[in-house]
């Protein structure tokens, strides 16, 4: 197991960096496409002369051919030199500042998205087809339905200004003061949550269901285990491989970017808001290193679920071993 | 049988093997599956060739080799003295017509969102070979022909049974008048009282078309009754060829004793005696 | 003298399934006996029942669907009424079963050792450590060969025949009196099924485990069988002991079966004898004889159901359900082609 193990780490480390060079290129040249998006006009300010604008140009390398220009931007991300075209500061601090801020919420709904969709997921298995079940099914999909922004504005509102039960938005340092921290992240995780529980309970309230009619939970009965073993042991142990997998990959696609939605409407002033306003100013900077961040996040937990994958199942086998 | 002439199908070290890939950057080859490692055999027109084997003797992928459903790795297959092996799709299209297939798993084999009409004039309609109304009628009558009623042609898979639904498959088979068929396992996912029924079938079929058969399975009993000759495969091998008969009741070959050894007996006596037979022996 | 009681007495077992197109009777009235130390092989097609027996005597077709009457006695407990607990503490302890497709029937993602521990563990006190060592005595008696080293294999990790050992060792784990086998050897190839009846039969022969067979291969029955149960459209057509079924079988559809059955040790007949038409539907079941509709030598008494009873005066536990006189069903079998089996060569 040991060397298939590193075969395969080693061939999914040369792909991810394929795969970040790729988008890397792919985000330089867009940017570098689209009109209007002359950062040198703008950093010129109000009434840009033609020779402040040829300044800034030099000063800032924009007349150097593309790939140089592409090649010192690369630099500076290893580097952390990064520096934002229009706010002139440093893009690295701000995604150091902002990322507790997006962890905080990625775990955070992460946890309590899984822990509900396997409470929520099992209950309407096991009473599939009652009006309980059928109950559930409607509420998922209410869940799946309501836009994650307009929830949030939604709870923001009502919850947070009206009636002053939660604060309307905004973060506090867990170092701080924890209880504030986790009050003020209560109602971005329920926002967040909804729509992950929705789809994954129902997810694997069919895997369950599917599961129960294998042979081997006949076998399981006919062996004399409880109802109980019978659920948790063999059950619950081979419907959650697919569930469990699908969510190390959500995972990493909200650490990546995916809660800009949430971030935003409350204010949390994480990566992914931060990657919305560096979108909307047309900033290529932090547009390209947010983009890394996420793109190296997403791939890293796509690598750790197959990895994951074949832990908790036998019969999968990484790349590379024979077909008999 | 036709005794004179080349044979309608002859195979020629035929061999399919499936390589094993492994490597830490680069793939490379570290192994082969020697699916079906240099097989030869003939079939005759109007002959029945019964093929059997255990799982794993690459009997299911010779079936599909022969008929270029996979690419063989080397090997010469000539039907009606034309070698198929090398030839493109384009080229063997015109072919096909001749050598069709039947399946194993009745439920899987017909798709199920078609009407059993237009599975069995699929191949007809494909071909340019009738349309409309007389495409109906030639549908009805090959419905007819296995046993089904015309009024089945609006019907669903679903809505038969096993044994049905593999004669819905030998309709289709038998739809563009080929001289080969070959029958991978079709009778093995029926009940018993079914099989006999479909055996019988592809006998009268036979008589009546002229038609050639390679029949693939594991029950050697029902090989024999319909072959005129049969090959023992195993491990990509063929071990033993020769007349139906002759092979049952006079094997050469160590590995078809074993497995002629290994068929149960449905007579209580003739069992006991066999073991008692074989306890003295041992 | 009285005999001593039997092991499995059934009596007008019936199960009935509701659907959503209506209710299927899956069983109609079944009643046969298993004496402690006999192979009692149930035979049936598709759809005749023979699977549901077997697996509502281990309780496991309990549910709101299912409706089960009549009664099971096993070892002096009523099964049928037995509360699932009770239930529960015979199943794999005094009563095990083996299923039809062992790469299916094993989970995938345990070890094999961990899956008998498990059962031995859910019905004694032992340590894991006990448990273990027994499982690897369990592996090693059934024929697995280097049984130490490969109880830590994963199901997977084995072929076909190796499979059906591993959930045969995990069946007698704990010594039951009785195993239930459901088309034990179906999927197997015919060499390893050969062994897997052989071992099968060494098990009765040597520990006198008494064996309900449920298959549908009519070989394999002859091989180890010492009384047979013939099940068709749900009930039990023809009932005796395995010279009496097959050399003196008294229902058409007993017949027909064993004359449809090709013989490699015999001239192959012009065409093979066949039964036609198709297996009943359980929703919407002919009247009277089930068989009725396929029988060539119905006649009009047959849309009464016949009662399953001895129908032979020198054999009164050979009970068939065909209204036929026993001489008549002689000349129709003779005709049928079936006595060819009778006269030793």
């Amino acid at each position: 197991m040991r060397s298939e193990m590193a075969r395969f780490v080693v061939r999914r480390l040369l792909s991810m960096l394929l795969v970040l060079f790729a988008v890397s290129v792919i985000v330089f040249l867009i940017f570098n496409v689209i009109p209007n998006g002359d950062p040198a006009v703008r950093m010129a300010g109000k009434i840009p002369t033609e020779t402040q604008i040829e300044a800034i140009r030099e000063e800032w390398g924009f007349d150097e051919p593309l790939y140089v220009q592409y090649a010192t931007m690369m630099k500076n991300l290893f580097t952390g030199e990064t520096v934002s075209y229009s706010t002139q500061q440093s893009v690295t601090e701000e995604i150091w500042r902002g990322l507790p801020r997006t962890l905080s919420l990625a775990v955070g709904a992460a946890l309590i998205w899984m822990a509900f969709a396997i409470a929520l997921g099992l209950y309407s298995a096991l009473r599939a087809g009652r009006f309980s079940d059928r109950l559930l099914a409607v509420l998922a999909l209410v869940g799946i339905s309501m836009p994650v922004f307009w929830l949030g504005a939604l709870m923001s509102y009502y919850l947070g200004s009206k009636a002053g039960i939660f604060p309307e938005g905004g973060y506090v340092e867990f170092t701080a003061n924890p209880l504030d921290w986790f009050w003020h992240l209560v109602m971005p995780w329920t926002a967040l949550s909804v729509l992950f529980i929705g789809f994954y309970s129902r997810v694997l309230r069919s895997d369950i269901i599917e599961t129960m009619g294998e042979d081997y939970v006949r076998t399981a009965r006919a062996k004399g285990l409880s109802e109980r073993q019978v659920l948790t042991k063999h059950v619950l142990r081979n419907s959650l491989i697919p569930i469990i997998t699908l969510w190390g990959l959500d995972f990493g696609a909200v650490i990546g970017g995916a809660a800009i939605l949430t971030e935003t409407v409350f204010g949390l002033q994480g990566v992914g808001e931060y990657a919305a306003e560096a979108v909307s100013g047309f900033d290529l900077p932090p547009i390209m290193a947010v983009t890394m961040f996420g793109a190296f996040f997403i791939v890293a937990f796509n690598t750790l679920v197959d990895i994951a994958y074949a832990a908790l199942d036998p019969r999968i086998r990484l790349e590379g071993e024979a077909a008999k | 049988m036709n005794g004179a002439g080349e044979p309608l199908l002859e195979i020629r070290n035929l061999v399919k093997h499936f390589p094993v890939k492994s490597g830490v950057l680069f793939s490379r080859e570290v192994d082969r599956v020697r699916a079906v490692d240099g097989v030869d055999l003939t079939v005759a027109a109007g002959e029945t060739l019964g093929l059997v084997g255990e799982s794993g003797s690459g009997k299911s992928t010779l079936c599909r080799a022969v008929l270029q459903l996979v690419e063989p790795t080397s090997g010469s297959v000539r039907f009606e003295g034309r070698e198929l092996v090398g030839l493109r799709q384009r080229q063997l299209r015109p072919l096909r017509r001749d050598m069709q297939m039947i399946f194993q798993d009745p439920y899987a084999s017909l798709n199920p969102r078609r009407r059993v009409g237009q599975i069995v004039g699929g191949p007809i309609k494909l071909n340019g070979l009738a349309s409309g109304a007389e495409l109906r009628r030639q549908v009805e009558e090959l419905l007819d022909r296995v046993g089904l009623s015309p009024e089945h042609y609006d019907r669903f898979p679903h809505e038969f049974s096993g044994g049905q639904r593999q004669r819905i498959g030998i309709a289709r088979a038998i739809a563009l008048k080929p001289k080969l068929i070959v029958a991978d396992e079709p009778v093995s996912a029926l009940d018993v009282s079914i099989q006999a029924q479909i055996v019988n079938l592809l006998d009268d079929l036979q008589d009546e078309l002229g038609l050639a058969y390679v029949f693939v399975a594991h029950d050697i009993g029902v090989v024999r009754h319909i072959s005129d000759r049969i090959a023992v495969m195993h491990h990509g091998k063929i071990v033993e060829t020769g007349d139906a008969d002759q092979v049952c009741e006079h094997p050469r070959d160590d590995y078809t004793k074993k497995l002629l050894a290994a068929v149960p007996i449905p007579d209580p006596r003739e069992s006991r005696e066999r073991r008692r037979a074989s306890l003295g022996s041992a | 003298m009285s005999a001593p009681a039997p092991l499995l007495d059934v009596r007008e077992l019936a199960v009935s399934f509701s659907t959503e197109e209506g209710v299927v009777g899956a069983v109609d009235r079944v009643s046969f006996e298993l004496n402690a130390g006999e192979v009692l092989a149930v035979v049936g097609e598709s759809g005749s029942g023979k699977s549901v027996t077997a697996t509502t005597l281990m309780g496991l077709t309990r549910g709101p669907n299912a409706t089960i009457s009549g009664t099971a006695t096993f070892e002096g407990t009523e099964l049928v009424a037995a509360g699932d607990e009770e239930l529960r503490r015979l199943r794999g302890n005094r009563m095990a079963m083996i299923f039809q497709d062992p790469m299916s029937s094993l989970d995938p993602v345990y070890r094999v050792v961990d899956q008998i521990v498990e059962q031995i563990r859910a019905h004694r006190d032992v340590s894991s450590q006990e448990a273990r060592e027994r499982a690897i005595e369990l592996l090693d008696a059934v024929g697995i060969p280097e049984a130490a080293k490969r109880a830590d294999s994963y199901p997977h990790e084995f072929s076909g025949g190796m499979r059906q050992r591993v959930m045969i060792a995990m069946a007698l784990s704990l010594e039951p009196a009785l195993l239930i086998a459901d088309e034990p050897t179906t999927a197997l190839d015919v060499t390893v099924q050969a062994q897997i009846i052989d071992l099968l039969r060494s098990l009765n022969e040597r520990r006198g485990l008494s064996i309900l067979l449920i298959t549908h291969d009519i070989g394999v029955v002859a091989e180890i069988a010492d009384r047979v149960a013939v099940m068709y459209g749900g009930r039990i057509v023809e009932y005796g002991t395995l010279d009496e079924i097959f050399y003196e079988p008294q229902h058409p559809y007993t017949w027909g079966l064993l004359n449809s059955l090709t013989r490699i040790d015999r001239p192959r007949p012009k065409r093979l004898p066949q039964i036609p038409g198709m297996p009943p539907s359980l929703l919407a079941p002919p009247r009277g004889c089930h068989f009725r509709p396929r029988c060539p030598h119905a006649f009009d008494h047959c849309t009464e159901v016949p009662e399953l009873s001895a129908r032979l005066v020198d054999s009164p536990a050979h009970l068939d359900r065909c209204w036929l006189e026993p001489e008549r069903k002689r000349e129709l079998r003779a005709a049928d082609g079936r006595d060819a089996l009778e006269q030793p060569r």
